[in-house]
């Protein structure tokens, strides 16, 4: 969904039932990611143990929103990798692990971190990057963006992390 | 400025006086990977485009997770490790060696000071020898592997006092998982951890790799201890890089100090689905066991066999119950049989398996039916993390573990006192 007038993405809000402390196992378990090495063929089995049905539920453009801590656990990139591949636009957490949040600016996934207390599974959202906030359509809120690291901005920006230190012949961590 | 040790290590790398919060490019003592993570470092890798490694002496990989291979999907992801190895003459562990994080200082590829990458979150074991290790995802590695660098944001640091005296049949296992309970799994998330006191000092340097390695458990980048005798006696021991001790100065800077007495504590269980989720063994109602794993990068060294075989020796497990010990490196296995130890395990009613991580992960070697319960040495608890999500999964120190196979439920291991007494 894409709302012409402003150019902003919209999508649908998934939230599943644990909301904090969602671990990498949970996103994609290591009965898959051992012996599966295509991302789009790993994005069927996101939350397998927790929603097997959740790959069907989402539409390329959708957000996933989880509270505190999200990606805990294993350092598999194969965790945003195969959340991207299912076509999440970006993860909405109060929080992030450390790897998993490195991982998957490495890879091109964006991750925002914001209060999502007020964000329900099936909630339309829209990001507004150039006021760092995230509407609520459904409920007319607008919630304020926790701002990014230089770094994280152009890795982001560039597309990944092979493709900034390609570009950069290194890393730009000062503007 | 006084410094902690990561500030003062992540420094030395990078040639910058750095604090907490600064953000840095350090160069890399060593990194590698294992069979979950190398292969996507390998993609990474050819897509940089770059011809060679930047250091072929400063990258190994380990086959350890799935190993030998149970699957076809998984012998293909061994055959590309097996591949990229031989083209690029780097160092490849193949199946049978160990857990990667046994290896990495068993074999001296680091030495205290170090600062070291590893595409696996249970790199901070090294923390131990006082080596600032972190678990990064594979792409983050092909950088470390292309360039020999990565960039780094400091942490700040909590330093944590682990004071009293260790009863019998208590052990380092009990110490970290009841901190765990303390601070939780995200009580620590992008921090260092400083383990300080007493206790630690008393602790083998075997012991202390179980507390660094469940830093990560906390959310911490890294766990660290400082260099004293014992430490610099055991890189001497594993490797020919000399140390450079590094510890923290008077004044520094930490986010938070704790101090825990462990006089009184009591062996701890972590409980499902979560590794916080702990208590103690005396508050734990009957709990039917299926299986043991004594094994893994949390406690599988010679010192958690030994412990384990003292409880089992001329005493058989339940005939119910199913004990899976998985030797954490082939270096540990050969000395557990000369000592007689594995002859323990297997006339107690235990399965001994390859060296690597065993059932841990969930892809073979041990995994559980629906309503099984599992006690195991490991330093994780996920739902499905064995890879049965109607499973449950207990953690707690060897000792637990092999008191509990001989009952066929959890039990304290000190109605075994006279056998463990230190």
């Amino acid at each position: 969904m894409k709302n012409k007038k402003l150019g902003h993405p919209r999508g649908l809000a998934h939230r599943l039932r644990i909301r904090d402390h969602i671990n990498t196992d949970y996103i994609i378990s290591g009965r898959y990611k051992f012996r599966i090495r295509d991302p789009k063929d790993l994005a069927k089995y996101v939350f397998n143990d927790l929603d097997p049905e959740f790959h069907k539920k989402v539409k390329k453009g959708d957000f996933l929103i989880a509270g505190e801590n999200f990606g805990c656990g294993s350092s598999r990139e194969q965790a945003p990798l195969a959340l991207k591949a299912l076509g999440i636009k970006a993860v909405i957490a109060k929080s992030f692990a450390r790897i998993f949040y490195r991982n998957s600016f490495n890879i091109g996934l964006m991750l925002i971190e914001c209060n999502t207390q007020f964000i329900d599974d099936g909630d339309i959202l829209e990001l507004d990057e150039e006021k760092n906030i995230i509407k609520n359509v459904n409920k007319g809120l607008n919630i304020d963006i926790k701002s990014l690291p230089l770094i994280i901005k152009k890795i982001l920006e560039d597309g990944g992390v092979v493709e900034h230190f390609r570009k950069h012949k290194g890393f730009k961590i000062e503007s | 400025m006084a410094k902690t040790i990561a500030e003062k290590i992540l420094s030395n790398h990078s040639g910058v006086e750095l604090k907490a919060n600064d953000i840095t490019i350090c160069d890399i003592d060593f990194c590698f990977g294992q069979d979950g993570t190398s292969s996507i470092i390998i993609d990474s890798f050819n897509k940089l485009r770059q011809d060679e490694v930047f250091d072929a002496a400063k990258f190994a990989m380990v086959i350890d997770h799935s190993s030998p291979s149970p699957n076809i999907g998984v012998s293909a992801i061994h055959k590309i490790m097996r591949d990229f190895a031989a083209l690029k003459k780097v160092k490849l562990f193949d199946i049978g060696e160990g857990v990667c994080h046994q290896l990495i200082p068993e074999q001296g590829f680091v030495t205290c000071g170090d600062l070291v990458l590893g595409a696996d979150s249970h790199t901070c074991t090294y923390g131990a020898i006082n080596v600032l290790s972190t678990g990064v995802g594979s792409t983050d590695l092909a950088i470390a592997l292309a360039s020999g660098k990565n960039w780094f944001k400091v942490p700040e640091t909590i330093k944590i006092v682990v004071t009293g005296k260790l009863p019998d049949g208590v052990y380092s296992k009990d110490i970290i998982l009841s901190i765990i309970k303390d601070i939780g799994s995200h009580g620590a998330t992008y921090k260092s951890i400083e383990f300080h006191g007493p206790v630690i000092k008393k602790l083998s340097v075997e012991e202390r790799f179980t507390i660094t390695n469940m830093a990560v458990e906390a959310g911490a980048k890294c766990g660290l201890m400082e260099a004293d005798t014992k430490v610099i006696n055991w890189v001497k021991a594993h490797s020919h890089k000399k140390p450079n001790p590094v510890s923290a100065d008077e004044g520094a800077r930490y986010s938070a100090i704790r101090e825990y007495d462990v006089t009184n504590l009591l062996p701890q269980i972590s409980m499902p689905h979560a590794v916080d989720n702990v208590t103690s063994v005396d508050e734990i109602a009957d709990v039917r066991i299926d299986q043991g794993v004594i094994g893994t990068c949390t406690n599988g060294r010679l010192e958690d066999l030994e412990i384990a075989a003292k409880i089992l020796k001329n005493k058989k497990i339940r005939p119910e119950v199913r004990l899976i010990v998985a030797p954490a490196s082939k270096d540990i296995y050969l000395k557990a049989l000369k000592k007689g130890i594995v002859g323990i395990f297997i006339d107690s009613g235990a399965a001994v398996v390859v060296p690597g991580c065993g059932p841990c992960v969930g892809t073979h070697n041990g995994v559980l039916a629906d309503g099984e319960n599992c006690i195991s040495t490991a330093n994780r608890n996920f739902k499905g993390r064995m890879g049965n999500p109607n499973a449950n999964i207990y953690l707690a120190s060897p000792a637990t573990v092999a008191a509990s196979c001989l009952e066929g439920k959890i039990q304290d291991p000190r109605i075994h006192k006279k056998r463990l007494k230190r």
